[in-house]
């Protein structure tokens, strides 16, 4: 019976590796500044890399201080030498504060995915805002 | 520092709104996504494969081991239907050891709502085993069942800062009502009793990929960055026919690994009473992700896709 089983399983894999495509959803798999991290130096842009080659025009990334105010500059570009990374640049220097980005990713073969991620800022002295 | 919460879920709600839905697959709501459970089932529409679903168990009667294989696939993107089959193989304390295939099994399940801002996601759904399509040997009933059912998903996205090492928590469940299209059938000279049943179960899911993605970089590699401790919950109570209140059900602590086209999961099945088992058994289930597989072709749904 195992064996049966095995044979089905190979079968069905074997019918459907030709088809099967090379794309998939765009995961997160890190970012700049990192995913729930304080920073001493406030950054000038923000870069997310995925799991995947994503599409720009369709794809984008905001960032937003703790009053809900857009701080970046509406440019959501890809690395030239790596479509899986997106980048948006910040209008200012942030001050000390908390941020929170929230991503919109498209990849190649059309599936989106979403996902959002605060970071600090929390000056050179390592102490935080009390805004 | 607290970010400003009523702010945050403003501008989710509004990117939810303004922005185009197209269908996204996979157990998406918002930011979180909803691996398949192996126990109980899961709340979300969608275009998977389960190849092989794998359970063994010592039960007061033996030993049963099943092996199933399950397809769903989406007609439209919130509406989709499934097939299942499996193989029993049952190794009786006092009996002959049989085995065959059990009843083929069809449902179908419309995703009514789903919340971006809150990662929220109902469901209703409905499964017929189909009566008289499995093997007598392996006891598969010689009339159909049906069995309406409720399904949710919430993710704790949305909870405050103070509680953020939450918010990878996720909970998916189901509730339904096994209605059997017999109330009785006679067996040599006994006469069987077929009780509606309470269908009930939860998976309470703690996400490490929400935790690395969404919360807090704790700087987990590859394997575990992708991985999810869950404990699934699932129950069956007879409501009537003489066998009211005789619960029967497992709970079972495990693992999922969720890659790019398949996920991997393997659990713990632990008896709550004599009446379910006598040994804790192990579930494990291959599970492929057919919207990434195909996404142009299987992978979508039939109609209204954009």
């Amino acid at each position: 019976m195992q064996k049966l089983i095995i044979a089905f399983v190979v079968v069905v894999l074997s019918v459907m590796s030709p088809l099967a495509s090379v794309e998939a959803h765009a995961f997160l798999v890190r970012a700049e500044p990192r995913v729930g991290s304080k920073v001493n130096k406030a950054p000038t842009e923000v870069c997310v890399w995925f799991s995947e080659t994503v599409q720009t025009g369709v794809s984008r990334m905001e960032v937003f201080d703790a009053s809900g105010k857009q701080v970046d500059k509406k440019d959501t570009h890809s690395d030239r030498t790596n479509r899986a990374v997106l980048c948006v640049s910040l209008v200012r220097a942030l001050t000390p504060g908390a941020y929170n980005v929230i991503w919109r990713a498209t990849s190649m073969d059309t599936h989106v995915t979403n996902g959002h991620f605060r970071f600090e800022v929390v000056g050179p002295k390592g102490a935080a805002s009390s805004r | 520092m607290k970010f400003s919460r009523s702010a945050g879920v403003s501008i989710l709600l509004v990117v939810s709104f303004v922005l185009p839905r197209p269908a996204v697959g996979h157990g998406f709501a918002g930011a979180r996504f909803f691996p398949a459970t192996l126990s109980t089932d899961d709340p979300f529409v969608n275009d998977e494969l389960s190849l092989p679903t794998v359970s063994t168990i010592e039960t007061a009667e033996g030993r049963e081991t099943t092996i199933a294989v399950e397809i769903a696939k989406r007609i439209t993107p919130n509406f989709g239907i499934e097939l299942s089959e499996e193989f029993i193989q049952l190794n009786p304390k006092h009996e002959q050891e049989a085995s065959g295939f059990g009843n083929l099994e069809l449902s179908a399940k419309y995703q009514f709502f789903t919340s971006v801002a809150h990662e929220a996601i109902l469901s209703l759904g409905a499964k017929v085993e189909i009566g008289g399509t499995g093997q007598q040997r392996v006891h598969a009933d010689s009339f159909s069942t049906w069995t309406p059912a409720f399904f949710f998903g919430k993710g704790f996205g949305d909870l405050p800062d103070p509680l953020s090492l939450l918010r990878p928590v996720a909970l998916t469940g189901l509730i339904g009502v096994s209605i059997p299209s017999s109330v009785s059938t006679r067996s040599d000279d006994e006469i069987e009793q077929h009780p509606n049943v309470l269908q009930y179960g939860f998976a309470l899911e703690y996400s490490l990929i929400y935790l690395q993605e969404q919360v807090k970089d704790v700087g987990l590699s590859a394997p575990l960055d992708r991985l999810i401790p869950l404990v699934e919950f699932s129950f069956e109570t007879p409501l009537n026919r003489g066998q009211s209140c005789e619960t029967t059900g497992t709970i079972n602590p495990g693992m999922i690994w969720s890659s790019k086209y398949v996920q991997v999961g393997v659990e713990a099945m632990i008896p709550i009473n004599k009446r379910t088992g006598e040994s804790v058994g192990v579930i494990g289930q291959v599970h492929f992700y057919l919207d990434d597989l195909f996404p142009r072709s299987l992978g979508r749904p039939l109609f209204g896709y954009r």
